[in-house]
């Protein structure tokens, strides 16, 4: 499978930095949402998507989920 | 409730019955039934219909003097409708009910999507009536008064249970005083709170939902067709869900969560109930009179027993599952449960199948409460998210549905095709060489002629439907036999082919169907006595082997 390179990436990292600063806390969390709704329905890899979800998890600590 | 100064059951279209306890000297010289029903609530009362359909004959008993109050379940489905009509009870419903086939959903007043629920001229009945559960069981009443076979007893309150060698004994509190009688079998048609499973001491198991839920009737004159409405994020209800359906007799349904900051207390309070309809009202663009008929409130739950049969005692309706709202199957439900309780225990009263027939019940009925129980937890989920996650989902999956119609089917309210029951117990073991039938599942409707469907022509009990030359006599005369060269002499070739394509039949097949219009059988080659041998091993019939 293709991936981005690395100022590809940095784009895209830019561009999301930019569009989360444009709504409000709560849009925040939706946004991300929709954004990984759409994205997983283009790839089109049901377990690649859910293994990716387990992937973000990572590293979080899981008491912010509370928020 | 109903609004300050009204009666108990003082509706602005309905006019409740009151009835009263049988005299005393009947109670105790009529002291021994096959059948004892407990509630003559919609199930109940369904449940006496059925077993009348196959000549047996029960004793129905109510603890109150009229229907239930309010209009409660609204929606009944095409399913249920062959069900009404197998038990003769059809004729009013068709001329109250109002028909549907479509949903919209709405998302911050915008429309995101619009279904159709299955629907072809295949089918007799749409796939969805709306009527007042007040109609449904006065309509209900008049079929049971018209059948010598059921008597219902009401302001009679079971009070007592005890198992006897061949069935139980009930103590019954009527107005007259106490009386014991016994029944070889007894249905708890008893309703959610269900006295008679806590007798039994059994209980509901699974899992209760947050949201709360205001239900209220209106009256008004309103101009809108006959299609659930429902509302996300709207203006009148900000990010909670109201639904909206058409009753007859210009009464509406609303189901409205419970807004932000309002308690179970304060919502029910009619002047907060006037408040938030109104609201809704001003929203979906209503700016007439209106009244207000009833109100209640309720919350999701998808509870149900381990097991709904307990020796000779059978949980049918609500005292064996309660289903939420939103996939309209509480009622539905219950009507297929009586149904498939009911023909079972009569074939076996009747001495045509041993006991061992009621042992598929609750797997089958069970298995179909279990299967509405994954829709409508998703549905629930997306109705009233449970917490944060799956709230900020919802929201995600709504705001995309505005320009992607991909994204609108996470609203739909997957209101399900009846559950496909499994093969063994009630449904036989698939022919090797049997393709595009589905075996448990209903059997396919089709047109014959001008307003004669396939369901029209089957018989009472089971039918065996032929495709080809066979000897059919020598089939088991408790079986209605149809066979094509029937079907094609009296409704023509063209029926015939109809027929053959829409039940996917291959010529020299056979189909057998149970008297519950579900399919039972089918025969790549149709060998009558290896399909006799079959019958006889599940329910009895047939010639011995
Ligand atoms: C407020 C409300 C709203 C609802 N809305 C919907 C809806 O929108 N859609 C839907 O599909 N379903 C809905 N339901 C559920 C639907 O009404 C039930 O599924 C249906 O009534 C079940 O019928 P039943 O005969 O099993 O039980 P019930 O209708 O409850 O009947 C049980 C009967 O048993 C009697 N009884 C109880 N104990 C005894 C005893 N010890 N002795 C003698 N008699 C007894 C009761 O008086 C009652 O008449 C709603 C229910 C309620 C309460």
């Amino acid at each position: 499978m293709m991936v981005l390179n690395f100022a590809e990436l940095e784009t895209v990292y830019e561009d999301l930095a930019v569009a989360l600063d444009t709504v409000s806390h709560a849009g925040r969390e939706v946004l991300l949402c929709k954004l990984s709704l759409l994205m997983a329905r283009e790839l089109g890899d049901l377990a690649q998507v859910q293994a990716m979800i387990q992937t973000a998890k990572d590293h979080l600590d899981t008491k912010m989920q509370q928020d | 409730m109903r609004p300050e100064g009204k009666g108990a059951l003082e509706s602005l279209y309905f006019e409740y019955p009151r009835f009263a306890a049988p005299g005393r000297a009947h109670v105790l010289e009529h002291t021994q039934h096959k059948v004892a029903i407990v509630g003559a609530g919609p199930i109940g009362m369904f449940a006496a219909l059925t077993l009348a359909r196959f000549g047996v004959g029960s004793v129905v008993f109510d603890n109150k003097d009229t229907f239930n109050d309010g209009s409660r379940a609204i929606c009944v489905q095409r399913s249920s409708y062959h069900a009404l009509e197998r038990a003769g009870a059809l004729g009013p419903f068709l001329e109250k009910a109002l028909g549907w086939t479509k949903g919209r959903t709405f998302y911050r007043g915008k429309q995101i999507l619009e279904f159709e629920m299955s629907h072809s001229d295949s089918e007799k009945y749409l796939p969805m009536y709306n009527i007042q559960q007040q109609f449904i069981e006065q309509y209900l009443w008049d079929a049971v008064t018209a059948s010598d076979l059921i008597e219902v007893r009401w302001c009679s309150e079971v009070v007592g249970f005890g198992d006897t060698d061949g069935g139980a004994r009930l103590t019954i509190e009527d107005t007259n005083g106490r009386y014991d009688c016994d029944a070889q079998w007894v249905f708890a048609a008893d309703g959610a709170r269900s006295p008679v499973r806590k007798m039994r001491g059994k209980r509901l198991n699974g899992e209760n939902f947050a949201g709360r839920y205001v239900i209220a009737d209106v009256q008004m004159d309103h101009d809108y067709p006959t299609i659930r409405r429902a509302l996300f994020d709207s203006e009148s209800n900000p990010d909670k869900t109201i639904l909206i359906h058409r009753q007859p007799d210009n009464i509406w349904r609303i189901d409205y969560q419970l807004p932000d900051g309002q308690s179970e207390e304060e919502a029910i309070r009619e002047d907060s109930i006037r408040e938030n309809v109104a609201k809704i009202l001003r929203d979906i663009g209503y700016a007439g009179p209106w009244e207000l008929e009833w109100w209640s409130i309720y919350s999701a739950n998808t509870l149900a027993l381990d097991d709904y049969r307990d020796g000779r005692v059978i949980f049918i309706g609500d005292s064996a599952h309660i289903v939420p709202i939103f996939g309209v199957r509480g009622l539905n439900n219950g009507l297929a449960d009586a149904e498939n309780a009911g023909w079972k225990l009569a074939r076996v009263l009747n001495g045509l199948s041993d006991e061992s027939l009621m042992d598929s019940y609750s797997p089958e009925r069970r298995g179909a409460t279990l299967d509405v129980f994954e829709n409508a937890t998703k549905s629930a989920r997306f109705m009233t998210p449970p917490s944060k996650g799956w709230e900020v989902m919802r929201d995600a999956a709504l705001s995309l549905s505005l320009d992607h119609d991909w994204a609108g089917d996470f609203a739909n309210p997957r209101q399900m095709e009846p559950f496909t029951y499994s093969e063994g117990g009630a449904v036989l073991t698939a022919d090797a060489g049997v393709t595009g039938v589905k075996l448990g599942a209903v059997l396919p409707n089709e047109t014959l002629s001008d307003g004669v469907y396939l369901s029209d022509i089957l018989g009472n009990g089971f039918t065996m439907l032929v495709f080809g030359d066979v000897d059919v006599a020598k089939i088991d005369d408790q079986v209605e036999v149809i066979s094509s060269a029937m079907i094609a002499a009296k409704y023509g070739e063209a029926a015939l082919a109809r027929v053959q394509a829409r039940l996917g039949t291959q010529a020299g097949g056979a189909l057998l169907i149970r008297p519950d219009g579900y399919l039972a059988g089918a025969w790549a080659v149709c060998d009558l006595e290896q399909i006799a041998r079959q019958m006889k091993m599940a329910f009895g019939l047939g010639e011995t082997g």
